[in-house]
């Protein structure tokens, strides 16, 4: 078959679609390259550049990279690019506030697990405290902006029956912030509520009401790291 | 050769790092064969009498007097350890960080639903009292801290690991489990 | 103001892809977007208010709180440091008695700082309403604000016309030219009509193998071969768009703005010949807001260039159709990145898209584009007028042609200058008379800051690449402060910071800078920086995040010395300060600050 690709991930020899996201070819051929931004089947924001990997010696993130003939021998557990990662974890916990013995989400949450995975004992930046505000405006959901992490999974899939988006970011740079629209978020069924919680990689979006579901020990990375679904599939 | 002297303290924090301490069980007792305890609230011992090799710390720094007995474990100690989140990042009480901390004293002494009777609006303002800071600092930002184990608590298993490790020069190797931020 | 907001909304065409322009006109009418107007426009458009916030909060030049009447916008750009801002900043405070990022009471006039506006040769200047105020002191401060209080006009309070277009009547304008030195390309003889003539009687193939052959490369700064970007686009199938990145945002160029003065035919004679070659029917120009002063200049030349059958239907009976409009900005530098430009003419965050696809496959509205530069269409022109090899022969091997640099700083003759690439560093400071230079700071913040011992260096795409911005920086500047600290705050704003690596990094790397400047800094620090601004340029999307970290690590391995002088040679060293973390909780409870050690 011609649309088929052969390439390596850190010499381990995996084949895919041709066009195929990186990120999903390398899933299904049980390596797993972490991701919080990515979801499959909706339109890549390469916004979290975790999945950060090298593809013929350049920095590439692999949930925006359709594979093809030139992919060649992929780079992806390397010290380097562990320790970008890494890198990027800490990042996201000393610049938004995250408070995981608080958080309704730890233990299920993506960039916690992330920090598990890379044995996160310290975050090598200076905790920035910057204050963020909780929207609690919704009937239905707890917008906690102290933690979100800007991969923009609600702003992309969350959205009404005409397709209007309940969430979006405000402002840029280090002024930036998820938002929910306060009309139509007054008005979010439960499912849609379920849903965007259930998507966001942290703790940032809460459906009211209910909470803490699943005990400590069985929660979702618990007793196993980040991925090993991914891994252990093939 | 003498046993390695351990001593232990909580600054702002909810002493459940040294709960999880406890919670070693009948491994106390082993631990008890390889240390030796100094200033600690384990032992009662309220000031250090003696140089020590370790310093185990929870909580962070929300006042002078945390300050104060911070930069004095950092003095005694030639091993110092940040326990817990608090002592890592700040931890609940950091959830503070950000607001201004006048806002905090009035909804603490003042306006809180909690308040009851304050006619008079007093503040604690005695000169015995520690200050408050502005905000919840992680010790690694007052003085220098050598190793970090996060949890809330960290795991008696991972407490017992570490300090074994360190005091037999044993290669620490810690399990996917023990490693939690919660 | 429903019925104002609806009839906006009616005017711009009720489209989703209009919003930018909805909300530049509502700015305008309403000195601010107000809440009422995001509904209006929400409802209108059928997207979210949170969709339309997303979009307004993104761009400077938006506000939700009413601007002054006199919205004053003072350059906050370090060459506007350098030639004395700090001073006319105090005296705009003083004089109108509130400070930046305040309005007055009675709503008169409001302060705000705004990033590089293009004035670097001519600063410290300031945006009032639009119009560009230059060579600013605390006398002329003093004559506006006085003109404000009494009500004046802000077109009556510019004190005399540039030369050139900046004198016409529909620019009016105090702006000068500069024009050091004219080159044969961008800013000598040119004849309108000429070449497009000439070009639209060519097979569109070889209008691009001219260019091909002349090795012209892009002249915003990333040198992509022009040539080689139309021939990708004209290869896709159909329709196709040209758009013009007018947005040159880069701090301390300004060459762009002169071109669009003084060859605004040019430019979109070239934009025609592309859309011919490419097989396009629709160019956009898409206008930094800050060039907004040109924006009826610009479109009374367009209107001409249609009665005289330059654009508009079969141009010059050639069976050509094609048209221009202009897209304005409204501030944001990293709108200058051709898909975040592309994204903000559909009317959304000006946020960059990942690549794969690139524009020439999947640009404007999904569909093939290319984006050239306003220097890089006036190139072009000359290259089809005269030969792709009369274009190669000048310059360097890799470099071919000339450039139009933006000189600044420290020198005695700052302004535009064409010069063939290859010219090397030492040579232009001779050019622009400019004597005890510190460093060169070559292509903007995201370029590379030069020491005297690299003067000799070329001036290329192979060696010192740049889009025009070249800052000259006096041995008397406290580099550290006065400019790379000023470019990371520069940074931390433009970030879209929808990627995150490009969003925190900047601003660890800004407190960083600024603990240094502050001699909180230690040796460890150094290294720290290098290796963050790493991480930051292996994994940001963009070229912002990708160069960000540039101002840093190039003083760092360029002036270590004097990053070594401020910072103490120890391991550990806390940043605490017990006197400021306790000041604000003794003053609530009311006792003394004081610690008993």
């Amino acid at each position: 078959m011609s649309d088929t690709i052969k390439f390596t991930i850190d010499g381990k020899e995996c084949t895919g679609k041709k066009g195929q996201l990186l990120v999903d070819a390398a899933a299904e051929n049980g390596v797993y390259i972490p991701v919080l931004c990515h979801w499959k089947d909706v339109k890549p924001a390469g916004s979290c550049r975790i999945c950060t990997v090298k593809v013929n010696n350049r920095y590439v993130t692999a949930c925006t990279l359709p594979i093809d003939e030139n992919c060649g021998d992929v780079e992806n557990n390397t010290p380097e690019l562990q320790d970008i990662r890494k890198a990027i974890v800490e990042m996201l916990f000393v610049e938004g506030n995250h408070f995981c013995p608080a958080c309704e989400k730890s233990g299920d949450c993506d960039l916690q697990a992330l920090g598990y995975k890379y044995q996160m004992m310290v975050p090598r930046f200076p905790y920035a405290f910057e204050r963020r505000e909780l929207d609690a405006k919704s009937p239905k959901i707890f917008l906690e902006k102290n933690r979100c992490i800007f991969c923009k999974r609600c702003i992309r899939m969350i959205k009404d029956e005409k397709g209007r988006s309940y969430f979006a970011f405000k402002g840029r740079g280090k002024h930036l912030e998820i938002s929910m629209d306060e009309k139509l978020a007054a008005n979010i069924s439960d499912e849609l509520a379920q849903e965007a919680m259930d998507i966001c990689p942290v703790g940032a979006i809460l459906k009211k009401e209910v909470g803490f579901i699943n005990p400590i020990g069985k929660r979702k990375y618990d007793n196993e790291p980040i991925g090993s679904d991914i891994e252990k599939s093939k | 050769m003498s046993k390695p002297i351990i001593a232990t303290a909580s600054l702002a924090g909810c002493f459940g790092c040294h709960m999880s301490l406890l919670d070693i069980d009948d491994r106390i007792l082993k631990l008890i064969e390889l240390v030796e305890f100094n200033k600690s609230p384990i032992d009662d011992i309220k000031t250090f009498t003696k140089q020590c090799d370790i310093g185990l710390i929870e909580g962070g720094c929300c006042n002078t007097e945390n300050i104060e007995v911070l930069k004095e474990f950092r003095k005694h100690c030639k091993i110092l350890i940040s326990v817990g989140e608090c002592a890592i990042m700040g931890g609940l009480p950091a959830m503070r960080n950000g607001i201004p901390v006048k806002e905090c004293l009035d909804e603490a002494y003042l306006d809180g639903p909690t308040v009851g009777e304050n006619k008079e609006k007093i503040m604690p303002n005695d000169e015995e009292l520690p200050i408050i800071t502005d905000k919840v600092y992680p010790l690694h930002e007052i003085v220098k801290v050598d190793y970090y184990l996060p949890g809330c608590p960290p795991s008696a298993d991972l407490l017992w690991e570490a300090l074994v490790a360190l005091v037999t020069g044993k290669e620490l190797e810690i399990p996917y489990e023990l490693i939690k931020f919660d | 103001m429903e019925e104002k907001i609806k009839s906006i909304i009616k005017t711009s065409g009720n489209s989703p892809d209009r919003l930018m322009d909805i909300l530049l006109s509502v700015q305008k009418e309403f000195r601010c977007v107000p809440e009422e107007a995001v509904s209006l426009i929400a409802s209108a458009l059928g997207i979210s208010e949170a969709d339309v916030n997303q979009t307004k909060t993104f761009y400077h030049f938006f506000s939700s709180k009413p601007v002054g009447k006199y919205a004053v916008y003072l350059n906050n750009a370090a060459v506007s440091g350098m030639m004395g801002m700090a001073e006319v900043a105090d005296e705009f405070e003083k004089q109108a008695g509130i400070k930046f990022g305040e309005t007055t009471p009675d709503g008169l006039i409001s302060l705000d700082y705004t990033a590089c506006i293009g004035m670097s040769d001519q600063e410290p200047a300031a945006l009032i309403n639009s119009v560009v105020f230059t060579e600013l002191t605390r006398e002329k401060v003093k004559e506006i604000v006085a003109g404000m209080k009494e009500g004046k006009t802000v077109e009556s309070m510019v004190p005399e016309y540039g030369d050139g277009n900046n004198a016409h009547p529909l620019v009016k304008s105090m702006v000068k030219n500069n024009i050091r030195k004219a080159g044969p390309v961008c800013l000598g003889d040119y004849d309108a009509g000429k070449t497009l003539s000439k070009a639209l009687s060519m097979n569109p193939k070889d209008v691009i193998s001219e260019v091909q052959k002349s090795n012209l490369r892009g002249r915003g700064g990333a040198g992509f071969p022009t040539g080689l970007k139309w021939l990708f686009c004209s290869q896709e199938s159909g329709e196709r768009y040209v758009i013009c990145n007018a947005d040159e945002g880069e701090p301390g160029t300004f060459k762009d703005r002169v071109l669009l003065t003084e060859r605004a035919k040019m430019i979109f004679e070239g934009m025609t010949i592309a859309g011919w070659a490419i097989g396009a029917k629709e160019g956009i120009v898409y206008l930094r807001y800050e060039y907004d002063y040109l924006l009826k200049f610009l479109n009374s030349i367009l209107d001409e260039m249609r009665e005289k059958n330059m654009l508009g239907k079969n141009i010059m009976g050639k069976g050509f159709d094609y048209d221009i409009r202009i897209q304005s900005g409204a501030g944001a530098y990293v709108c200058g990145e051709e898909s975040a430009l592309i994204e903000s003419t559909e009317g959304k965050r000006g946020e960059p898209r990942n690549r794969p696809p690139f524009p020439t496959q999947s640009g404007y509205n999904e569909k093939p584009t290319i984006i050239n530069n306003v220097e890089t269409f006036c190139s072009a022109v000359k290259i089809v007028e005269k030969g792709g090899e009369w274009f190669s022969n000048m310059g360097t091997e890799e470099s071919s042609g000339t450039k139009l640099l933006s000189i600044s700083g420290d020198c005695k003759q700052p302004g535009v200058y064409e010069v063939e690439w290859g010219m090397t560093i030492k040579e232009m400071l001779d050019m622009v008379d400019a004597t005890d230079v510190q460093a060169v700071q070559v292509a903007g913040p995201s370029g590379v800051c030069v020491p005297p011992s690299q003067f000799s260096r070329k001036i290329a795409i192979e060696d010192l690449a740049t889009g025009g911005s070249m800052i000259v920086v006096g041995k008397q500047r406290d580099l550290i402060k006065d400019i790379v600290l000023n470019f990371m705050e520069f940074f931390e704003d433009e970030s879209c910071g929808s990627c995150i690596t490009c969003r925190s990094f900047n601003m660890i790397l800004r407190r960083m800078v600024e603990k240094i400047v502050e001699g909180r800094g230690i040796k460890p620090d150094l290294d720290n920086m290098v290796q963050w601004g790493e991480i930051m340029r292996n994994t940001s999307r963009c070229g912002l995040g990708q160069t960000s970290a540039n101002p840093v690590s190039t003083t760092i391995s360029n002036f270590r010395e004097l990053y070594e002088s401020k910072v103490k040679d120890v391991d550990f060293q806390s940043d605490f300060d017990m006197k400021k973390a306790i000041i604000e909780s003794c003053e609530a409870v009311g006792r003394p600050p004081v610690v008993h050690e």
